[in-house]
């Protein structure tokens, strides 16, 4: 009884809307500018930014510069997209800077063994995506909260870091995929490539597959999904799997441009920085509504803004304030935008 | 209201609510409603489900309010009940069938709770402690104020609440279902107390659907039926088949759709054996024949949806077995249901069934993607979209572009998105809960056309639904639950005609042989 009544009036509609059905769907004027704005998202926030700092900023357009904002973006953009996928389905993954510092210092060891380079970004890849797993299997079977899970993982994981590397920075001067840090594919660096194919290939999953349907279904109502047959378990070890790995290629992309990792320091706070572009791009906290895209464009914000007040000599204090004000600012624009979209 | 019944009480009603009406978008759920309430009374409130009455009694505490228009008093003198805050001043206090106790509190915590004892700005627990000691002891439990509410049983915790409402000085009380957790002992026990408090005085409403409860407290009995007045009842007037008159009394039966013929049913597509879970289903076992619609009716609570559940393998089972086409099914999981082509409507459509914010055709095509996928299970975006196209076409979804986010579309196309995700998955039986709950007539009418088709094609079909006059309207069998079992079979070859008064009286227990003595 309680149940049925309460359920009345959450369910409107009838009478009022049946002579009229048309018109309780067509979009408005409003509704269709709505529509817009969550497509392009953040696009003219990033368009902004560059704008006013090609204007302020002396050399902010030239093709270096552009070149230092990508190859700065590409790791950031590489976590971040691991990071959509958590978030997708009302999870998050705290633990993928200390996974990216395990992962990399593993990645230099073993690139000193007999077999190079392949072995390197073959490790650093393999470690990302076993505690990725880890973390999976203790949200997906052991079904603790992904935060608590992550929270753990970050300490545990850093410690873990630092007693790969005995505590001290590995070096391999003579990194043999130290080309994925320094060099460039058809004048553009190796680093943007992987960020751009990882993009690309996390839109075509999310996008295209019957996992990326049931990791958006996951996210927006896990009940629903358990109840359609999907197999809830699988999309959430994906999905932390597929975080870990991508902190595994984020691993081998630092440790080829620095030619070393250093257990303690390494990959320091990324996990905010990976959280903040998901955040920006409009991905929900909440799960199941978000875009790859979106996060693409959060990251490059991101990155803009902290070459920009470099570029204008502002303090690394200022910098702090300034882009945790943008990043608040940003999201709060954003829920203004949609109020009002949703039911 | 009539008046004659002020005989034998005392002349001045506690409580007088008169010409409440409550309107919520696009529904009318209470016209004109009167109820009268003397001091030391048991008046109880009954009517199906979906009448009004849960809607007065949230007037009454606050939590809805009424239209403009009607008129409150409280010992004559007219009050505006603006919220749960007013209505406990006023001396009203409510006890859900959901307590609303803090686990992690003693009792004395929870009684005081809101109103705590301080002394120097500290909390002065002994204080409570002692204050609400009196009360406890008077309602004869056998905890003590420092108990944690945590430790104890349901029953037990009914008692805290009953104890936090008169230590709060409440002269009304409103008991909803109360005994629909409790064992027999500890229902004669409440009882008990209920005689206790109206000896003190107190003017208690009692909500429940079982006549013999009816029969064993009231005082009177006024009964609702679709948001109206019906009437009301002395003590001395009151019949099992008076009450069950006044609470049906609807015609709809040529709403319906149910032209498929006799009754002849196929084979046994799906089998049922001891389905149970140790705690809302007893042991419930069917056949259901392919082509036919059985109905399983009962009142809220009765464990209809807990038993389509566990058919589903939605919730974990204590024993039963599922057989489909005679093959019996390793049931753990929905999937292992819907792969042996048993699909499940639920009653939720928007907390358990639909994606609101992803799109109509995303939704129909959650389910059947998988078998439309090309290989790497990569998405076949063609076939979706002529998916979508085609069940928005044959279940006349009103949308104008599959792409449209589910949440934006009224009841009854959300529920017609619903049932395509269902029918898109060619299920060989169909378990629909509630599927026209919400939901506008022209949709109604449509679901039900969709259930004649399916049984035409020879898909076998379960309707459970609190509305009577649609299981009546639609199901060619009809099954009665009652408190977790099946209790009894309409319809079919029984020979026994499917009537609304048939399945209340099933539902409710109103047969004579159960209805107790006199209180």
């Amino acid at each position: 009884m309680e149940k049925t009544m309460s359920n009345a009036p959450a369910t409107p509609a009838p009478s009022t809307l049946a002579g009229s059905p048309r018109a309780a769907v067509q979009p408005t004027s409003r509704e269709r500018f709505q529509s817009l704005m969550r497509t392009v998202g953040m696009l003219p926030v990033l368009i902004l930014l560059a704008a006013g700092f090609g204007i302020l900023a002396e050399g902010f357009f030239t093709a270096q510069n552009l070149s230092i904002v990508a190859q700065q973006a590409s790791i950031n953009i590489v976590l971040a997209a691991g990071m959509t996928f958590v978030i997708l389905t009302a999870g998050i993954d705290l633990s993928v800077g200390a996974i990216l510092a395990a992962a990399a210092v593993v990645s230099v060891m073993s690139s000193t063994l007999p077999g190079g380079g392949i072995l390197g970004i073959a490790a650093g890849l393999a470690v990302g995506l076993a505690f990725g797993l880890v973390n999976g299997s203790l949200v997906a079977f052991a079904k603790l909260p992904p935060f608590i899970v992550t929270l753990g993982a970050l300490t545990a994981v850093r410690g873990i870091a630092r007693l790969l590397g005995n505590d001290q920075t590995v070096f391999n001067p003579d990194l043999p995929f130290a080309f994925i840090g320094n060099d460039n594919l058809l004048g553009v660096p190796w680093l943007v490539w992987i960020a751009g194919a990882v993009i690309a290939g996390s839109w075509f999953i999310l996008r295209r597959t019957v996992l990326g349907l049931h990791i958006y279904s996951v996210g927006s109502n896990p009940e629903a999904a358990r109840l359609s047959g999907i197999k809830v378990w699988k999309v959430l070890l994906f999905v932390y799997a597929m975080s870990g790995l991508l902190a595994g290629l984020g691993a081998v992309m630092t440790s080829a441009r620095l030619l070393a990792a250093n257990g303690l320091q390494l990959g320091q706070s990324y996990e905010l920085d990976a959280i903040a572009a998901v955040i920006l791009g409009g991905t929900s906290f909440v799960g199941g509504v978000g875009s790859i895209l979106g996060t693409l464009i959060g990251a490059l914000i991101i990155a803009v803004l902290t070459n920009g007040l470099v570029l204008l000599g502002v303090s690394d204090i200022w910098q702090y304030i300034i882009k945790g004000l943008v990043i608040i600012g940003a999201v709060a624009l954003d829920r203004y935008r949609q109020s009002g979209a949703r039911t | 209201m009539p008046t004659d019944h002020l005989n034998g009480h005392a002349p001045r009603p506690v409580l007088e609510m008169r010409g409440i009406s409550k309107t919520f978008p696009g529904v009318r759920a209470l016209r004109d409603v009167s109820l009268t309430l003397y001091p030391g009374e048991v008046h109880s409130l009954m009517g199906e489900n979906g009448a009004g009455k849960s809607t007065l009694m949230k007037i009454l505490s606050g939590a809805y309010t009424a239209d403009e228009g009607g008129e409150i008093r409280i010992d004559g003198q007219p009050v505006v009940i603006d919220g749960p805050l007013s209505s406990k001043a006023l001396g009203v206090a409510v006890i859900y069938q959901e307590l609303t106790l803090c686990a992690s509190l003693t009792v004395a915590e929870n009684i005081y709770l809101g109103r705590e004892l301080r002394s120097g700005g500290r909390i002065d627990r002994r204080a409570m402690e002692a204050g609400c000691a009196d009360i406890l002891t008077r309602l004869g439990a056998s905890f003590g104020p420092r108990t944690l509410v945590g430790d104890l049983s349901i029953a037990e915790r009914q008692l805290v609440e009953i104890a936090r409402a008169i230590h709060a000085n409440a002269r009304i009380l409103v008991m909803d279902e109360p005994t629909t957790p409790l064992s027999s002992r500890e229902t004669d026990r409440l009882f008990e107390l209920i005689r206790q408090l109206r000896a003190d005085g107190l003017a208690i409403v009692y909500v429940s659907h079982r006549m013999a409860e009816i029969y064993e407290l009231s005082d009177r009995v006024s009964v609702l039926r679709d948001g109206g007045y019906v009437g009301t009842l002395d003590r001395a007037d009151l019949s099992a088949e008076s009450l069950v008159q006044m609470m049906v009394g609807r015609d709809l039966s040529g709403f319906y759709k149910k032209d498929h013929g006799a009754y002849e049913p196929g084979h046994v597509v799906m089998a049922v054996r001891d389905m149970r879970d140790g705690k809302r289903v007893r042991g419930c076992g069917f056949d259901l024949h392919a082509g036919e619609v059985l109905g399983i009716a009962g009142l809220v609570g009765a464990g209809r949806t807990e038993l389509a559940r566990l058919i589903f393998g939605a919730d974990e089972r204590t024993g039963g077995e599922l057989v489909v086409d005679g093959v019996p099914i390793r049931l753990k999981t929905p999937l292992d249901a819907i792969r042996a082509g048993v699909v499940y409507l639920t009653e939720d459509r928007k907390g358990r069934g639909l994606f609101l914010d992803m799109s109509v055709r995303d939704n129909i095509n959650v389910c059947a993607c998988s078998d439309d996928a090309r290989t790497g299970g990569v998405l076949n975006v063609a076939k979706a979209r002529d998916r979508a196209a085609a069940a928005i076409r044959d279940l006349a979804i009103r949308v104008p572009d599959s792409r449209v986010n589910v949440g934006a579309l009224s009841g009854g196309n959300q529920q017609k998105v619903l049932l395509s995700r269902l029918l898109e998955i060619k299920p060989r039986v169909l378990i629909l809960d509630e599927p026209t709950r919400g939901v506008d007539i022209g949709a109604k009418s449509e679901i039900y056309r969709i259930i004649n088709d399916l049984a035409k094609r020879g898909v076998g079909v379960i309707v459970i639904s609190s509305e009577l006059p649609e299981i009546v309207g639609t199901a060619d069998r009809v099954l009665v639950m009652r408190e977790g079992e099946l209790v009894g079979e309409l319809g079919g070859y029984t020979g026994t005609p499917i009537t609304q008064e048939a399945i209340i009286e099933l539902a409710t227990g109103a047969t004579p042989q159960t209805l107790p003595r006199a209180a």
